[in-house]
């Protein structure tokens, strides 16, 4: 068992973001922002057909154009590996392999990149570059029932489908019943910042300036495409613009290399905000069926969860929305499954929370409705269903705050004076109710290294191969670092995003700073061993280069035992529904969460709440709509795909009960993405409450809510 | 097509003047990142739907990517590195960064200038479409939170830092009624 680190006062002490100066100066460079001598740019070319093959790419005349100096495409683009095993031993997405073959699989595919002087030039010359196809028909509608639907292989650790007992005999067993279906629609990240990367050869070695979440992670695959070995590669992402799960490896890194290879100078591609609709991943749409089975008391006999996703014809990407049902409740028959179809569409990806975020709007609107029905509050309901070991696993919980965190919420809400039925509040031309769900999301970490290095001058340089796209990383290790190393903040550098630092954990899955964290901890232990440091007061003689050590966690985590691990939560959200245009505002949000020890109140209250943002923005706005005709995507950009606008939030709250992991030396379970989850399960169960229409399908659209569709 | 492609234009920021040859497609927006290294502005989506490269001309905010470069000749540009005084943090910039005013930072930039035009704006007695009452005996509005987030609707943040940029404006709005009240609207 890890001994979770006393706190000595940075950690859990509110402290503003170390580069926020540079951030509201505009001091702080991105990844298309540093200045190159020479530097050309690259501008990809997309196909614009949904399934076929190049005929030709007509690049003669663009090649005259002023400023071009190379077209690249699969005529002449050089070779690239994906025969490997890359992140978590996934093979690479084939997305990411340019110009390789003339076959198109989908609208919005790589097809060219015309390199220009300027970026103007390279956009002019991309834009008059006429691609010839061979159409064929395609496919795009995702669809229950449709015929290649299948259930994908198990992941590690994810099984495809979880079943026990008997759904059919308890479900005849059951005094309450209940089956619905959801669906979700596609989602996209749409970080602020546009994917950039700059290439270049310096000193022998391939240099790339990139917004990503993971330099390492960025370095390894890099140097796997284009059979480098790893040491000659070097990945920079100091400042990252936003990721949300789509800043992995993707076409602007690869097509910059390429560019910068033949070229033999500095290359940058930036996406536009258009291609970032093809380009980087989205969250696969969902059509999810639940049914439950439950004593009059509300105690659970049959939990089923049944979701379909689709995925690439090129590579199988599994949104896991089943995955809730399999930690939140348990039942006498218990099933949760997985199908999959592949379409003629670009390859779904990681999507901040993914299967949760989906995956909780269903289960957690048919725990609503199950309440309703057996005539119990929902928060009741709830807590005569929390499993005592997990359901599917049958191992002991890591904490489980769920109901800490209803009582907490339900008290600060005013949960205990509502009236259940629903359709009864007006003020005005508005109707008012309120809701609430559960949420949750896995706690882990990944093995990582990390550096200290003392130095002469009484300091401490830390460095880590993290990520901060915008969670405060680099605010919340200097925390943990303080406090590891038994010195103020003000003595401890940390350092982040340079892939020379070495391997270390992607901002991902909620695992980062835990991760990372952990990694710090051990190098400052063995570093204040070494130095017999008792106060963090370094002794005489320290050398210019300082002394360091360094960590490397993978044994520490291999040995930690087997448990249920995840963050909790409570949502609660009140809504105003407009009778006459059905608009829905939501005029208030409370999430209270036991995600282990927080370590910057300040960056985790914002954690929380931009989660929970994106719940109402998922509830009430997203959604990318797929033409069927041409197999590409209706309005896909910032106007067409509406993601929530200051206007579209009120004062949101967050708060969180005291939850440390006990086997975390920081006490860290992780905290980017459960604000999400359960918050549109959270506004749908409001809108049900204010108008007693149940909206099964995201978004709840005005016309949707005015039709009284469900 | 011996049509010039270029043109001579000066462009005025943050008080200096800047002389520039540019391609007549070149926007304001990648005049200032491209060409001067005014890095600072940002490019969230190149067609004037994020506000991210949001900058103040003639002291009133405008997209600087739907801009031409050549079309802003001699007017007076102020963008985000413009904004402090040396090391003295705006007071708008000062409350970004005390209330946690964003999360990834890139939307900042324009935030803090929307904020600027926002508050001046307001102060001027410009309605915005949540102004309950828009006759002129009515006097000026309050800054509410309502108002900021309906003037501020512009400028998309995803990370979803909405919460406490409106806090921030809010505050940076109060200390800009009574300077020195600053420290207590904390």
């Amino acid at each position: 068992m890890t001994a979770v680190t006393p706190l000595r006062g940075a950690v859990g002490t509110a402290h503003t973001r170390i580069e926020g100066r540079d951030k509201v100066t505009g001091a702080a460079r991105y990844a298309g922002e540093l200045p190159f001598a020479e530097l050309a740019h690259g501008w990809l070319v997309l196909s614009t057909v949904a399934r076929g093959h190049i005929r030709s790419v007509e690049d003669g005349a663009v090649l005259e154009l002023p400023g071009v100096l190379a077209v690249l495409h699969h005529g002449n683009a050089p070779r690239v590996e994906t025969d490997y095993s890359g992140l978590m031993g996934m093979r690479p997405d084939p997305s990411v392999a340019l110009f390789q073959h003339d076959r198109v699989p989908c609208a919005g595919w790589p097809v060219a990149l015309v390199v220009a002087e300027t970026s103007e030039q390279a956009r002019e010359a991309a834009e008059a570059l006429e691609v010839r196809y061979d159409e064929e028909p395609h496919d795009v509608g995702l669809r229950t029932g449709h015929p290649g639907t299948y259930t994908p292989a198990d992941a590690p650790h994810a099984p495809a489908v979880t079943a026990k007992g008997d759904l059919e005999a308890e479900l005849a067993r059951s005094t309450v019943v209940l089956e619905a279906e959801y669906s979700t629609p596609e989602e996209h990240h749409n970080s602020m910042e546009p994917h950039a990367a700059t290439a270049r050869w310096e000193g022998g070695r391939l240099e790339v300036v990139d917004s990503n979440q993971g330099a390492v992670w960025v370095r390894n695959e890099l140097a796997n495409l284009f059979s480098l070995d790893p040491g000659s590669v070097r990945v920079l992402s100091e400042h990252v613009g936003g990721g949300f799960g789509s800043k992995g490896v993707r076409a602007h890194q690869v097509a910059a290399v390429m560019a910068a290879t033949l070229l033999q100078r500095p290359v940058r591609v930036v996406l536009t905000r258009r291609q970032m609709f093809s380009l980087v991943g989205y969250r696969s749409p969902t059509a999810q069926r639940v049914r439950l089975g439950a004593d009059a008391d509300g105690r659970l006999r049959v939990l089923e969860h049944q979701a379909l996703s689709q995925s690439s014809t090129v590579y199988e990407f599994l949104e896991p929305s089943a995955a809730p049902g399999r930690v939140l409740y348990d039942a006498v028959a218990h099933r949760t499954a997985h199908e999959l179809v592949r379409l003629d569409v670009p390859t779904p990806t990681f999507m901040r929370a993914p299967g949760e975020a989906p995956g909780s709007f269903a289960l957690e609107s048919a725990i609503d409705e199950l309440a309703e029905k057996c005539g119990i509050d929902p928060i009741e309901l709830r807590a005569r269903n929390l499993p005592e070991a997990g359901p599917v696993s049958g191992l002991p919980y890591a904490g489980r705050g769920l109901l800490t965190c209803f009582r907490e919420g339900a008290r600060r809400f005013g949960w205990a004076d509502r009236d259940p039925r629903p359709g009864l509040r007006r003020e005005g031309h508005w109707l008012l109710g309120t809701g609430t769900a559960a949420a949750t999301f896995p706690a882990g970490a990944v093995p990582s290294t990390a550096a200290i290095t003392a130095q002469a001058d009484g300091t401490y340089t830390v460095r880590i191969t993290a990520a901060d796209i915008g969670t405060g990383a680099r605010t919340a290790l200097t925390l943990i670092a303080a406090d590891a190393l038994h010195v103020g903040t003000d003595r401890v550098h940390v350092l982040i995003g340079d892939s020379d630092f070495g391997p270390a954990m992607m901002a991902g899955g909620s695992m980062g700073t835990s991760s990372w964290g952990r990694a710090i901890i051990a190098a400052a232990d063995a570093l204040r061993e070494r130095l017999a440091l008792t106060d963090g007061v370094l002794p005489e003689g320290i050398p210019p280069e300082g002394i360091t050590e360094r960590s490397d966690t993978t044994a520490a985590l291999a040995a930690r035992p087997p448990k249920e691990r995840h963050s909790y939560g409570a949502q609660f959200a009140e809504v105003a529904v407009d009778v006459s245009t059905g608009e829905v505002r939501v005029r208030r949000m409370l999430g209270i969460f036991a995600a282990g020890r927080i370590i910057n109140p300040l960056t985790a209250r914002a954690q929380f709440t931009g989660g929970m943002v994106w719940g109402i923005s998922m509830a009430l706005h997203e959604e990318a709509v797929r033409d069927r005709a041409s197999g590409g995507l209706v309005g896909n950009d910032l106007a067409g795909y509406h993601i929530a606008a200051h206007a579209d939030v009120p004062a949101l709250e967050a708060d969180w009960v005291d939850d440390p992991d006990p086997d975390d030396p920081a006490g860290i379970k992780g905290i980017g993405e459960i604000g999400i989850v359960g918050a549109a399960a959270a506004i749908a169960n409001a809108v049900h409450h204010a108008t007693g229409v149940r909206h099964r399908r995201l978004p709840i659209r005005p016309d949707r809510v005015l039709q009284g569709e469900a | 097509m011996a049509l010039p492609t270029t043109g001579s234009t000066t462009l005025i920021i943050n008080g200096e003047k800047y002389p520039l040859s540019v391609d007549h497609r070149t926007t304001l927006l990648d005049a200032l990142r491209e060409r001067l290294d005014l890095t600072g502005t940002k490019k969230g989506c190149d067609q004037g739907q994020c506000g991210a490269c949001t900058v103040l001309i003639d002291g009133r905010r405008s997209l600087s990517c739907l801009q031409l470069a050549v079309a802003a000749d001699g007017r007076e540009i102020t963008t985000i590195e413009g904004v402090a005084d040396g090391d003295q943090l705006h007071p708008v910039q000062q409350a970004f960064l005390d209330l946690d005013g964003y999360q990834c930072g890139y939307c900042t930039p324009g935030q803090i200038c929307s904020a600027l035009g926002v508050i001046e704006e307001h102060a001027a007695g410009w309605p915005s479409a949540v102004t309950a009452d828009v006759r002129p005996e009515a006097g000026p509005s309050a800054l509410t939170d309502e108002e900021i987030r309906e003037r501020m609707s512009g400028n998309l943040c995803r990370c979803g830092a909405y919460v406490s940029i409106v806090r921030a404006v809010a505050r940076a709005a109060a200390s800009a009624r009574t300077p020195e009240s600053t420290e207590v609207q904390a």
